[in-house]
């Protein structure tokens, strides 16, 4: 029941094992409500694009600027690793597909199975993604325990970019790939970790049984997130990794 | 547009008035936790004109320290925290998110005939992230200030010893405030049109929004992610803006006016809009050009993502596309002459009403007529490379902003005050404040125009004694403009106490928004609309609703 007596659109439940849905009040049917929320959902991807093409036109201005510096901070980076990590993303946006192709069909427990190995894939990425850091911090490529100290312009001196190896002692500026190689991959970190966290929430969802082939929108949209992390880290591993 | 809506409150009569969104529930958390579209509005309202009145506190300081060339009231550092101030909260805090936030979000599900706008809990998220970095802004003030203009120039703002990390974030904020409502309003209207209601039935407001929120999604997160690095330059000395670092601060710039070039149509577009919709309820006469108009929105919307560079032609950017901005920037002004000709034109053998809304709106077109050719001026290389940060572009951005688009608002709320609120202000007091703000806002601005071709550089605390005369000139404009806003200030909240009860359809509007109950029910529409004739159709206004009181 919602106000002045008009009744709530409600889309019964397959099975006893789920839960029935309620559309919003002020849509006057089912589709009206997924392809708002689906549209709406699209918008907000476009903006996350955006949000990184600040980044990537950063990069590409840079690269541009001093392609000497990108080519040897580059060849910093452990490609192996990287090539892994876009498998793991690659290997999570399939099983992310699937999770969603469950929860449209109703099978609850494939769809829970398939939302627990696209988490695994996020904790792996992120795993993975510590140890490069780390090496960079042992490197003195990125002094983590520094970034924040600051820049003492009498000695030019960047705390937080010590190279103890001097691989970069011979092209210009050679902290600038790794600041943007940090950005990037940072925000695209804290967009995994997003992302995993709403898988959360959805698995949740799905054990009580919310999301069944009549309303599946929730996890539709989990799933395009998803993709779209997957997406940016496809460009962003040849850029940083290969191109240089 | 004639529906199947009764025009008068179906509610039997009865003792009690009938119920509305305002007195449907009561209490704080009814108003804090809404979902209800119109309530937001409201919030917004109050919101705005906050930030508005607080803006134009920080404008009289500036007007009244440039009283004496060397400055009457402040030290210099702190004089160039109260411009900035008043640069940030008039742009970021009052003129982006005002029109949307509050008229828009009041009228456009209206004028769809929708009961709400398609995301409500995305539409509260936005006002409280709007709040949220109105917060912040405020705190960097507590923290020690900011002085670095509203634009946050490279490499001044990476440097300077100020709050600049607040009130980066809190930008930010109010970023996704801003994206969030344009979001919502593209999805609103895609998917929440009432039958019949096609595009080309849309009233022009709707257009505007719509145009708007377009740029309002595609524009923004530039600015969040130009923000942001500026943030990290700060805690982290990233260093693609720092030149000590090997950046560049015109790659700062670049990214900043790529946001708010598009940002001024953000802001103004919403007040085409309103001017759209009241000179022809105003006239009683449909829109003249109709399409046309919808058109140059959309237009407007895609050539200002395009002229960014014309704010940097002093910069050094290559002479190519010195020429494309300049070419561009003249461009854009066709779509904004369709626009103020055939406002003129709705007007010519117009019904004309004089009520405070119209003289608003006429005050509107001529200052707009002024601030738009002004721009074209701007935007010839030549002449911008002397004028460039003069007070000549300081008055033609405040014939924009100022003149333009915080008329259009005014305008917009003195329209829809009685369809809000079901009461009427005083007539006679707003027309005093319309004639105050009109004339005070020119007197303010005419000398900047003169005293900003003579050499008159802007944002410095002193001048040469030669522009003395001007300046008091555009001070005592200022005050006046101010007389003007705070007799304004005081007939709305007056007209909440004396409650002197609207009209049903206070000015024979024939949109949706008109022809539903004032003020409107919860969910708008007693019953859902349909609509069956073209828009501003005057031939179906119902004229009895023009002389039945609100209960």
């Amino acid at each position: 029941m919602s106000h002045d007596g008009h009744h709530s659109i409600v889309i019964p439940a397959p099975g006893p094992e789920f839960v029935p849905h309620t559309v919003a009040h002020h849509f006057d049917s089912p589709v009206q409500e997924f392809q708002s929320m689906k549209l709406g959902f699209w918008l907000f991807l476009a903006t996350e694009i955006l949000l990184f093409g600040g980044l990537f036109a950063a990069y590409f201005y840079f690269h541009e600027a001093f392609p000497e510096t990108f080519r040897v901070g580059g060849a910093q980076l452990d490609w192996r690793l990287g090539a892994v990590n876009t498998t793991v993303l690659l290997v999570s946006s399939w099983t992310m597909a699937m999770g969603v192709r469950c929860a449209q069909t109703s099978q609850k427990q494939k769809t829970l199975m398939f939302c627990a190995l696209t988490l695994v894939g996020a904790v792996a990425f992120m795993v993975i993604k510590f140890f490069e850091y780390k090496a960079k911090n042992d490197h003195g490529l990125v002094v983590f325990s520094e970034l924040f100290s600051g820049y003492n312009e009498a000695t030019g001196q960047l705390a937080w970019f010590k190279d103890y190896d001097g691989v970069m002692a011979n092209v210009p500026h050679g902290h600038m790939f790794f600041a943007i190689y940090l950005t990037m991959t940072a925000i695209h970190g804290l967009h995994v970790v997003i992302g995993a966290g709403l898988i959360i929430w959805i698995m949740k969802g799905t054990a009580k049984g919310r999301f069944h082939a009549g309303y599946y929108l929730p996890v539709d949209l989990v799933g395009l997130y998803w993709h779209l992390v997957d997406l940016i880290w496809i460009f962003l591993f040849p850029l940083l990794y290969l191109v240089p | 547009m004639s529906t199947n809506v009764p025009v008068i409150d179906a509610h039997p009569t009865i003792s009690e008035p009938p119920k509305n969104y305002l007195n449907c529930s009561r209490g704080f958390m009814s108003w804090a936790g809404t979902l209800d579209h119109k309530r937001i509005g409201i919030m917004y309202l109050i919101g705005v004109s906050a930030a508005f009145l607080a803006g134009g506190v920080f404008a009289l300081l500036v007007r009244l320290h440039l009283w004496e060339p060397h400055g009457m009231l402040f030290t210099n550092e702190t004089y160039n925290q109260i411009f900035t101030l008043h640069g940030a909260f008039m742009v970021f805090i009052f003129v982006i998110p005002a029109i949307p936030g509050s008229l828009g979000n009041m009228v456009l599900p209206l004028m769809l005939g929708a009961k709400d706008v398609a995301l409500p809990r995305l539409n509260l998220l936005s006002f409280y992230l709007w709040c949220g970095g109105t917060l912040l802004a405020t705190l960097a003030i507590v923290l020690g200030g900011f002085d670095t203009g509203w634009t946050f120039y490279a490499p001044y703002s990476l440097y300077t010893d100020q709050a600049v990390v607040s009130i980066g974030l809190g930008i930010f904020l109010l970023g996704f405030s801003s994206i969030f409502t344009g979001l919502n309003f593209i999805v609103t209207t895609h998917k929440l049109r009432a039958p019949g209601l096609t595009w080309f039935r849309m009233p022009l407001f709707v257009w505007a929004i719509y145009a708007t929120a377009i740029l309002q999604v595609l524009a923004t997160p530039v600015l969040g992610i130009t923000v942001l690095l500026v943030a990290f330059e700060r805690l982290y000395n990233i260093g693609i803006f720092d030149p000590r670092l090997g950046g560049d601060p015109v790659l700062f710039e670049h990214f900043f006016w790529f946001y708010s070039h598009p940002a001024v149509y953000i802001m103004v577009l919403p007040a085409f809009g309103i001017i759209s919709e009241l000179v022809t309820v105003h006239s009683r006469k449909p829109l003249f050009g109709y399409k046309l108009m919808a058109f140059s929105a959309l237009a407007i919307a895609i050539i200002s993502f395009l002229v960014w560079g014309h704010h940097m032609f002093t910069s050094g950017q290559s002479t190519f596309a010195m020429f494309a901005f300049s070419f561009l920037t003249f461009f854009v002004a066709i779509p904004t002459a369709i626009k103020e000709f055939s406002w003129v034109a709705t007007i010519w053998k117009g019904s004309i009403a004089l009520n405070s809304p119209m003289l608003y709106t006429l005050a509107f077109l001529i200052i707009f007529a002024i601030g738009g050719l002004t721009g074209v001026i701007l935007g010839a290389l030549n002449v911008d490379l002397h004028l460039h940060d003069t007070y000549f572009v300081v008055a033609h951005f405040h014939y924009v902003m100022m003149g333009s688009i915080a008329l259009a608002f005014f305008a917009g709320l003195h329209h829809w005050w009685p369809k809000m609120f079901g009461i009427m202000y005083d007539e006679t007091l707003a027309k005093i404040a319309c004639a105050l703000i009109f004339i005070g806002f020119n007197a303010t601005f005419i000398p900047q125009f003169i005293m900003g071709s003579q050499g008159m550089p802007r944002r410095y605390a002193t001048y040469v004694p030669e522009f003395e005369g001007y300046h008091h000139a555009s001070t005592i404009g200022a005050v006046i403009l101010g007389s003007g806003v705070a007799l304004m200030v005081y007939y709305l909240l007056a007209s909440l106490l004396i409650r002197k009860p609207a009209m049903q359809n206070q000015w024979g509007g024939v949109t949706l928004d008109w022809l539903t109950p004032t003020p409107p029910p919860l969910e708008n529409f007693a019953t859902p609309p349909s609509v069956t004739t073209e828009v501003y159709d005057y031939s179906t206004l119902d004229y009895e609703s023009l002389r039945t009181p609100v209960r």
